[in-house]
């Protein structure tokens, strides 16, 4: 009678598990809400691990105040809507020296409101481990990273001496300050991500849909002109064409593809066609071969 | 330029799109590694069966293709092995340091593949790699045969459980596609790997680089009728049927959201559930019957193996995190001493004695190696005597562990059978062992309920017990302290007993040398000595070097809270060897005595011990006086406690 699992079936339970065994071991974990499709699953799975309790720990949203306007509005819906504890978080000094990526580049930018915000946050407070939707499958540098990543009190990566990760027995002790990076969706795909959201409805930010929107041609990609802190270049116009996003991250930064999928099942048939890598529309990730690692090592997820 | 955000329309439709999906959805999963010798051409392998299953994507090709011509190792051609080292360390070296987890599927099967590195001083990765996998493919160049990390890399993947391997004979041009040279090395790995266990064996030549038989049958080798590598992946049954085996649900995390539930929650580990099954808790024996198997979409029928769920059991029955639901006809074991296959991961090396925390899915104890039977030499499967267990290394152990737990072999079960060891100072994993047997003795031994007890017979002596634990460099002056304050506690009534190195060295511990293991163990005899004392109501001084803290530590937690005190005899280095008194320094700094604390050999001083004597230039008496300053505020401080409850 019994019928072996599917393969989302088997993703999905080895998520769940590691939710439920950092909830066990640690004292105060957080998941880390990027608002993306991959932070959607993933708080899709945390309710699931927990049920008929909430998650046991509160969510934290970093905020580089460059996300797109949609985003923030689907965040704050999302938390009323599940009842979930959101912690907003926004480096402060970042604000104040006028830090964006238009005038200090994506790397800056990136560095300043994203990773060291990232750690202010968790030591403001004392976050001891903290889930990240990254994927093996995003880049090479993941493929390398263990589901229970450790941190030193620094929050850095030592990709060269990760400790060893036996079946699903994981090392969760950690020493005073220490912390770990916990990934449930370490081994989903990104066509794994989808067939999940289509399956058990998730909800997910509209502008992963295509729709008509007011972009910007700049340095090869589609650049969604959200508000008017961006301003334009001499030969520079706004067009309104009909785009979807792959992935999302800092407006100025996350590149748009021209696209007629509104519907989750055109998503996923234009994924299947698809010739370039989801990371692709990413500007951060350009730079060199080992740019996410670099900024892995910094205390980026 | 090509404007690189402009995608192909989506020409599926919708309807496509749905029937694409639920085909997916029906595919099996396969998870393996590829291993061998450094330079076997693993990365290479998996970069080809990325690309000949086209995973590889337009940038990440034109990635691939610059990075080829930097760090690249094939001349102009694409250097497949980049693809999978996504260090930079990694890709400057030209090595792999640590596993790689990629996916690909084809129209019959999705995999999930582990690239594990070749070099010995990274096997434990190789290790993490294969612990999820069920299948191995262990590469060979053709050119080398079959070297010490091919022994190695499948006497681990057997250790660990797999039971399937591809015999991928690599580089089969650089031989001429010869087929001599392809059955002699099929030859001696079938002799090597004969007590391996495995069940299957499937040698297959081919060339990783130009893709001779990997997803495409080779021209060069007519004589080869075998399948290609893809096929054979595609159609191999790996399935260990664990539903068969009795049902097995470690308890992950109790889930109590309000008075109203209370649910256990984990993952079946072997075996299904349904409601109205009785189920056994294993450690305590207690029955009940599964009410309710919660989950988010509905209460289910059913739970089987690999399902994370949450169970509501009928009664109030005790369960916490680490004790497991269990059939009632077919229960694990639960003891608390057994024998198991351990690899070593850590530089330090296994020290039989030391203390370690004993990890399974979800239990945690402490536990000792109590004997290491021998070590597994991976060329030639030799038993060898050994005192300690190097990094990489493999032997078979009997181990004591504080508290129960409750497994299963795990030959019979690997979810079950399974443990990490860690250390207590640097929380590193430093081991992973496999459960083989429990050790009879655990199941008859059992401590007898005396009615005189600690507390009487210390009562008695009108004292509280304690454990005065001096550690310090040879010379620092513990003896001479430790006579003085023996002296002081008999004169003021209290019942003694000093612990002396050397002394006990002559008798109990006199077949113990000066290696880190016979440290270890010296340490550990006195301790429970120690221990005994006091719980026959003694103040137990012991003056040891006693180097290592971990050592200490586990002193520390033999005894009951507040009885340990350390006292820390502070005399630095160079006075301890100006003062010499017994000529070992003259000798040691000669290089006569080897192992020598301070000199070949390290003190790691404690870093909050109870008491700090700093002894540079103050007498004996007065670091006495101290010792009894501290003593007489402990027990006061205790008799306010103790009196404070009734009255």
């Amino acid at each position: 009678m019994t019928t072996a699992l599917t393969h989302l079936q088997r993703l999905e339970a080895e998520s769940i598990h590691i939710f439920r065994e950092v909830a066990a071991a640690f004292a105060k974990p957080v998941m880390l809400y990027s608002v993306g499709k991959d932070s959607s699953v993933l708080m899709h799975l945390a309710m699931k691990a927990f049920y008929p309790a909430k998650p046991p720990f509160p969510f934290l949203h970093v905020d580089t105040t460059w996300k797109f306007r949609e985003m923030i509005a689907f965040r704050d819906q999302m938390a009323q809507k599940l009842g979930f504890d959101l912690l907003v978080h926004v480096n402060e000094d970042g604000v104040r020296d006028n830090i964006n990526p238009f005038d200090h580049g994506s790397n800056t930018h990136t560095h300043v409101m994203k990773t060291v915000a990232l750690r202010q946050a968790l030591d403001k407070y004392g976050f001891d481990a903290a889930f990240g939707g990254a994927r093996r499958d995003e880049e090479k540098s993941r493929a390398k990273e263990r589901i229970f990543s450790f941190r030193n009190a620094q929050h850095v990566w030592d990709p060269k001496n990760q400790r060893p990760e036996m079946w699903k027995i994981f090392n969760t002790r950690i020493a005073s300050g220490e912390s770990i990076r916990v990934f449930p969706l370490s081994n989903w795909t990104e066509l794994d991500i989808w067939q999940y959201i289509l399956q058990e409805s998730i909800p997910i930010v509209p502008l992963y849909f295509a729709k008509e929107r007011p972009v910007v041609e700049r340095d090869g990609m589609l650049i969604l002109r959200d508000d008017d802190r961006m301003k334009l270049r001499p030969g520079e116009t706004v067009e309104n064409r009909l785009v979807r996003f792959r992935t999302l991250g800092c407006y100025p930064l996350t590149g748009a593809i021209e696209s007629d999928a509104d519907t989750l099942e055109a998503i996923v048939g234009e994924m299947l066609t698809a010739r370039t890598s989801e990371r692709q529309g990413r500007l951060i990730d350009r730079d060199e071969a080992g740019s996410m690692e670099k900024k892995k090592r910094e205390g980026y997820f | 330029m090509t404007m690189r955000h402009i995608m192909a329309k989506s020409l599926a439709p919708t309807d496509d799109v749905r029937d694409y999906l639920a085909a997916q959805e029906k595919k099996s999963l396969l998870r393996f590694l590829t291993c061998g010798s450094v330079d076997d051409g693993k990365s290479t392998l998996i970069g080809r069966l990325l690309s000949d299953t086209k995973q590889i994507f337009e940038d990440q090709l034109a990635a691939l293709e610059r990075d080829s011509r930097k760090h690249g190792t094939t001349g102009d051609d694409i250097d497949f092995a980049l693809l999978v080292d996504g260090l930079e360390a990694e890709r400057e070296q030209g090595i792999t340091i640590d596993v790689a987890y990629r996916f690909f599927a084809t129209p019959k099967r999705k995999f999930i593949v582990a690239d594990t590195p070749g070099h010995e001083q990274y096997t434990r990765n190789m290790a993490t790699g294969a612990s999820t996998a069920d299948l191995a493919i262990v590469l060979i160049d053709a050119r080398q045969g079959v070297l010490r990390q091919t022994r190695r890399h499948s006497i681990i993947a057997s250790l660990l459980g797999i039971r399937h391997v591809v015999l991928a004979v690599n580089k089969i041009d650089l031989v001429d596609f010869d087929q001599a040279v392809f059955d002699r090395i099929v030859e001696d790995y079938g002799q090597f790997s004969r007590d391996l266990g495995f069940q299957t064996i499937v040698p297959i030549p081919m060339s990783a680089r130009y893709g001779d038989n990997v997803s495409r049958r080779s021209e060069s080798m007519e004589w080869y009728s075998g399948p290609t590598l893809i096929e054979h992946l595609e159609t191999v049954s790996v399935d260990e049927a664990m539903v068969e085996l009795p049902f097995r649900f470690p308890v992950q995390y109790v889930n109590r959201p309000n008075l109203d539930f209370r649910g256990f929650a984990g993952t079946v580990a072997s075996g299904s559930v349904a409601p109205g099954d009785e189920v056994v808790v294993a450690k305590s024996g207690k029955s009940s019957r599964v009410k309710r198997i919660v989950s988010y979409g509905g209460d289910l029928a059913q739970a089987a193996v690999g399902q994370a769920v949450t169970l509501v059991l009928d009664d109030e029955v005790e369960i916490s995190r680490g004790n497991m639901l269990v059939s009632p006809a077919a229960r694990p074991q639960v003891a608390d001493q057994f024998a198991a296959n351990i690899v070593w991961f850590d530089e330090h090396a296994l020290l039989p004695g030391r203390s370690y925390i004993l990890r399974t899915e979800t239990d945690q104890t402490s536990a000792t190696v109590t004997d290491l039977k021998y070590r597994i030499n991976v060329n030639d499967f030799a038993h060898e005597a050994a005192k300690s267990l190097e990094m990489n290394e493999v032997g078979i152990c009997n181990i004591s562990t504080r508290t129960p737990i409750a497994f299963d072999p795990f030959a019979e079960n690997r979810t079950t059978g399974a443990f990490i060891l860690i250390d207590r100072i640097s929380n590193a994993t430093v081991g992973a062992g496999m459960i083989l047997h429990s050790l009879r003795r655990a199941e008859n031994i059992h401590w007898q309920s005396l009615d005189v007890g600690k507390r009487v017979r210390a009562d008695m002596k009108n004292q509280r017990p304690a454990v005065f634990w001096f550690t310090g460099l040879s010379g620092s002056g513990k003896s001479t302290i430790a006579n003085l304050f023996e002296k002081k506690l008999f004169a003021t009534g209290r019942h003694t007993y000093i612990l002396d190195g050397d002394n006990v060295r002559h008798g109990l511990n006199r077949d113990l040398g000066f290696t880190d293991a016979d440290r270890v163990e010296n340490i550990r005899r006195v301790a429970e000595v120690a221990r005994l004392m006091a719980d026959a109501g003694l103040v137990v001084i012991v003056s040891f070097i006693s180097p290592f803290s971990a050592e200490r530590r586990m002193a520390r937690e033999l005894m009951a809270d507040g009885e340990f005190i350390e006292v820390f005899v502070d005399t630095p280095f160079e006075e301890c060897a100006r003062r010499d008194p017994k000529g070992l320094y003259a000798r040691a700094l000669n290089g006569e005595i080897k192992n020598f604390t301070g000199v070949d050999s390290p003190y790691e001083a404690p870093e909050t011990p109870e008491i700090h004597l700093r002894t540079l230039g103050k007498s004996a008496e007065e670091m006495v006086d101290a010792l009894e300053h501290w003593l007489n505020e402990r027990d006061i401080a205790e008799d306010q406690y103790d009196s404070g409850g009734g009255i």
